[in-house]
Parts: structure tokens; sequence; C-alpha cells
């Protein structure tokens, strides 16, 4: 009574210790298993097609609860093996029929493999995010104006307040592109995400740089101080520093070198 | 002390093994739905592999933002592609 089978596939690497596989819990709950490929090495694992044949995975990823625990098993596979030696990360949700074509896939390919774990060897990514800095305290108490009409005296507060925000996120997106074109000098390669989401980031300031940047080992500390000497610098915004992550961000067609950057999205609506 | 508000949010590169589990989702889901390599599809190492369960990344994509949605008039692709 075997259920159909896919497979699942996390990464490519070039050796993969296979103590490093041992007890790790895969997408679904599976095993994963270390396959050769055309000199390299495939880690993937089995899945039911009953959750994630293309149907299913469409209904799937709609569901939040379960795109959260496949990207979390997803990335801890990933997360352990990249402690391990370089890999190339496969993104979510790459399923195929069995192993054979993933060996067959993985092959044809090799080349384009090897050239980005060379490119990548020790690398990590880091994440830096900016959010606009909490609105400063109103300098005046309302009504301590003089005696224009109250209906005027709204208005001319109302435009004012208006005028504060606009330029407050005109000098945040400026410290976003700034702080960027800085951290960008510290990496190999450098990318920007779309800002988040605030429904599913939980937060309410408005993000004004979701950047990766790809650093050469051993400058993850210099990195992060120049974040906190550019948060010292740039009060108009508020810096979140994350990693280190596999370099999830700088294996696709949009991973960029240092002298094009992308810059920033602009908040200004 | 510089009166800022870096924070962070794993371990020190030198330091423990991060805890996978501290990982905020909406960074994962960045990296995991718009990073990695597509083996299929219509971006880089893009093979014509029917033997591949075809999943739409692109599809799949536009679902992830879709939960997360309203759009935003300008950030869609903003800082993503060139």
């Amino acid at each position: 009574m075997t259920e159909p089978r896919g497979v699942w596939l996390y990464a490519v690497a070039g050796q993969v210790d296979a103590a490093a596989l041992t007890g790790l819990a895969g997408v679904g709950g599976g095993a994963v298993r270390a396959v050769a490929a055309g000199g390299l090495t495939a880690v993937a694992g089995d899945v039911e097609l009953e959750e994630y044949s293309e149907a299913a995975l469409r209904r799937n990823l709609e569901d939040m609860d379960w795109l959260a625990a496949t990207a979390r098993a997803h990335h801890q596979v990933i997360d352990a093996l990249a402690r391990q030696g370089p890999l190339v990360p496969m993104r979510l949700a790459t399923v195929y029929r069995s192993f054979a074509s993933v060996i067959a896939t993985i092959t044809a390919r090799a080349g384009d493999f090897r050239q980005t774990l060379d490119r990548l060897g020790t690398r990590k990514e880091w994440g830096v995010k900016a959010y606009m800095a909490d609105e400063p305290a109103p300098a005046a108490a309302p009504g301590a104006g003089p005696a224009a009409g109250a209906g005027t005296a709204y208005l001319m507060r109302r435009r004012e307040q208006l005028s504060a925000n606009q330029s407050r996120r005109r000098e945040a997106a400026a410290s976003a592109r700034t702080v960027h074109g800085e951290l960008s000098r510290h990496a190999a390669e450098a990318r920007c995400h779309p800002p988040q989401a605030p429904q599913l980031s939980g937060e309410r300031a408005v993000m004004v740089l979701n950047a990766a940047y790809l650093l050469d080992e051993g400058r993850a500390t210099e990195f992060a101080e120049a974040v906190t000497v550019l948060a010292g610098r740039h009060p108009s915004i508020r810096l979140e520093l994350t990693g280190p992550w596999p370099a999830y961000s700088f294996v696709g067609a949009s991973a960029e070198g240092p002298g094009r950057s992308a810059a920033p999205a602009s908040t200004e609506n | 002390m510089t009166g800022t508000e870096l924070a962070r949010h794993e371990a020190d590169p030198a330091g423990p093994v991060g805890d996978t589990e501290r990982v905020a989702l909406v960074d994962l889901l960045d990296r995991v739905l718009a990073g990695g390599v597509v083996l299929t599809g219509d971006v880089t190492l893009a093979i014509a592999d029917v033997e591949l369960v075809t999943v739409s990344l692109r599809a799949l994509v536009m679902s992830a933002s879709a939960l997360a949605a309203p759009p935003r008039p300008d950030s869609r692709d903003a800082g993503a592609r060139r």
C-alpha cells in the first residue's frame, strides 16, 4: 500500500558528511539522504505526493501554518548542512517524481552548480532591515497655538503634521540608501528584497530597506560593527541585523555584484 | 552605548550554533520563496524536465504575497530585480 512518493530537494553540495544528516527530520518528518549526482551531492528526502504534488502544493501553500512548518523544515536541513560547508540551497517546494530524475537534473547542470559553489565558497548571507524610526513626540501640546479660529488652527496643525511626516519618510529613505551603499562595500555581493508586509512581520513601522549581503568568512564582526555605527549616524531609521543565513539570496538570477547593487525600494508613494 | 536600536536576531557568528526556531518566519519566507535555486520555471537554472512535479514558483511567490497583501504600489519588484 505504498503511497505515491515524491522527492523533495533541499540543496546541492560538493561533499556531504553523512553524519550531518543522521537524525535530521526533513519536510513532512521524513529522513534526509545524500545522493551522488554528477560528482556532486544532492540532499533530498521522500515526501508523500498526496501532500506535495503540484495540486496539493498549490492548496497547501495558501495555508499559512503549513507554509510556516514547511519553510522551517526546509531551512532546518539546509542550515544544518550549511554549517558543514558550501552548498547551493534550492527554492522551497522543488519536488521530483524520483531520485533518478533528481540525479539526472543535477548531473545535467553540474557545471553551473560547481560554478556557484566556487563563487559562494565559505561566504554567508546576512540580512539588514531598516524601518522608519518611531515618530518623535509632538513639539507643542495641542491647543497651545495662538488664537486663530479653531478650525483654521486644526487645519494648520494637520498640514504641518503631514509635511513633517513626508519629510521624515524622505529622510528615512535617503538614510536607507546611504546605509545600503555603505554596507555593500563590506560585501562580496548585495541584494534587496521587497519590503516585508506588516501583516507577516507584525512590524508597524514602515520598512525602508530589506537587504541581504554576502560576506566573506571572517568579516561578520566588522560588518556588525558597521551596522552599529551606521545606526548611530542615521537616527531617522532603525536597523535590524539577522544571520548568518545560508546564501539563499545569492544563488538566483537576481544576485548582483557590489557595483550594481539594486537601490532600496522607494517608500515615497 | 550609541542609543541605537540595533537588534541582533541570532547567535554571534563565532558563538554557538544559532537556533533555527528563532529565525523570524517573515525573514525566512523572503529567502525560501524568493531565493534558492529554481530548477524549473522561468529563472536561472530553468530546465524543461517533464519529470519535475511542476511548481509554478511565480504563482508560489504570488500566493505568499497574497497572504500578505495589500499590494504596495511601488514595492513588488522595485528592490528585487533590475
